[in-house]
């Protein structure tokens, strides 16, 4: 069985492994890791429980192979917390009631987060686009939808706190 | 669901790609963004030997204009494509298209050559390429050609592309005046690949009458396929809803929907019609004002 040695920054810190280049990057990332923050859902593209960051870009990571990860920079759920604090994401789920079972989650934090950087003030229309690739069975989004909305203001308000670096 | 095994590469440029498909001809698929070729493989509909990774080449994914053509490299993704505001605003049906395949991991990552080229007859990039009147640059270790969107699309998953070619760049003509294009959709949920849809490309003449129609049709075919007669019709008649009824009805006739999951056939075929319709008010409303 042919293996091929990769290098995958995974939430700031440099892992290695040898894997087959058929192993999907979820796998790696659970499996190998244990990184377990990370779900599989439908295997199949389609809920989104699996979403990571690569390279600072939102996929599945059940639509991605390990050996196309060499290289990268990745983050999961597991990098949200910052010094045993919650991302604001984080803690606005909780807050909001944003997750009924919870295997979603995850999935739906990572995509919410790769939205409030490209787009720092959604609309309601546009975070529900925004996590169109996540699928809830739960709790039917309306909370999901106030805890991003929740999220956004805080992380806004962050950011003004925070006086502009000057040139 | 885990793939079979096969051996992966990431060859840093164009040529060793093109290389690797002439010495491996048959075995290899190459891998640009993913979505379409992974789900095949791990549902094991697709077994490569060689998974040729094109994400180190670069100079694939621009998008510029020239005086005649919008070049757009095959591996821009479907998000840099939605969110290019000048080829969108130029033509709005790639707008249309783009905001509509999969969702924004799929955007981010799948890219339009890898599409056109997998060639689902569910996906959007071909009718809407096709009534636009796109070309293909396919390149392979031999040289270069450039084929028409048109007659490229022959059957599901079956295109003009031969294994040893990559689609480096899909060119679009730049609007002209008065040229107006859409793409309507028609799906079971957000996200999901259509039930039918139709992409409609009109030109207006100083008379007011249609000059030019682009007219075809995604998923009620074997492949997504122009609807000529449809496109005959139009051309030369007064924009208004008799000629679209026409058409649509043309369009239509010229559909061969399958029942599946979306739906029965006279449903689809129905759909095709109402769809095409919307397609074309659209079209023609953007004419006038473009």
């Amino acid at each position: 069985m042919a293996t091929t040695h990769v290098q995958v920054t995974v939430n700031g810190k440099l892992r290695e492994a040898d894997v087959e280049a058929r192993l999907l990057l979820v796998h790696l990332l659970r499996d190998q890791f244990g990184l377990t923050g990370t779900h599989t859902g439908c295997d199949t593209s389609n809920c989104g429980a699996c979403t990571v960051h690569v390279n600072g870009r939102s996929a599945k990571s059940c639509t991605m192979l390990a050996v196309q990860a060499d290289g990268a920079s990745i983050t999961t759920i597991e990098g949200m917390e910052q010094g045993g604090k919650l991302h604001p994401l984080q803690q606005a789920f909780w807050d909001q009631h944003g997750l009924q079972c919870g295997f979603c989650t995850p999935g739906m934090i990572m995509e919410s987060a790769w939205l409030l950087g490209e787009n720092p003030d959604p609309t309601e229309g546009e975070i529900r686009e925004g996590i169109a690739g996540n699928l809830c069975r739960c709790t039917g989004y309306v909370n999901i939808v106030k805890a991003v909305q929740q999220a956004a203001a805080e992380l806004r308000a962050a950011a003004e706190a925070t006086p502009a670096a000057t040139a | 669901m885990i793939p079979a095994s096969f051996d992966y590469v990431r060859p840093g440029s164009l040529d060793e790609v093109l290389a690797l498909l002439r010495d491996r001809e048959g075995e290899a698929k190459i891998l640009s963004g993913g979505y379409s070729l992974l789900p095949l493989m791990k549902l094991r509909l697709a077994q490569p030997a060689l998974v040729v990774d094109l994400q180190a080449v670069t100079g694939l994914d621009g998008i510029a204009r020239t005086d005649d053509w919008w070049r757009i490299g095959g591996r821009a993704t479907h998000r840099a494509i939605l969110e290019h505001g000048a080829l969108t605003a130029d033509h709005a049906s790639i707008h249309d298209a783009a905001g509509g395949i999969g969702d924004p991991q799929v955007r981010n990552w799948g890219t339009i050559g890898g599409s056109c080229a997998h060639a689902d007859p569910s996906s959007d990039w071909p009718a809407v390429l096709q009534a636009l009147g796109a070309s293909f640059v396919l390149r392979s270790a031999a040289g270069e050609r450039v084929v028409p969107a048109r007659g490229f699309f022959v059957d599901a998953f079956q295109t003009g592309i031969e294994p040893t070619e990559v689609m480096t760049e899909v060119r679009v003509p730049v609007a002209v005046p008065r040229m107006g294009s859409s793409y309507v959709k028609l799906e079971r949920r957000a996200g999901d690949f259509a039930t039918v849809g139709a992409a409609a490309a009109l030109t207006l003449g100083a008379d007011g009458r249609i000059a030019a129609a682009g007219l075809a049709l995604t998923a009620v075919g074997d492949a997504p396929f122009v609807a000529a007669a449809a496109e005959a019709q139009l051309t030369g008649s007064a924009p208004d809803e008799a000629a679209f009824a026409a058409a649509a009805d043309a369009a239509a006739a010229a559909a061969r929907p399958v029942a599946d999951g979306h739906g029965p056939a006279d449903y689809k075929l129905a759909m095709a019609r109402e769809i095409t319709l919307r397609a074309l008010r659209l079209a023609a409303t953007r004419a006038m004002t473009a």
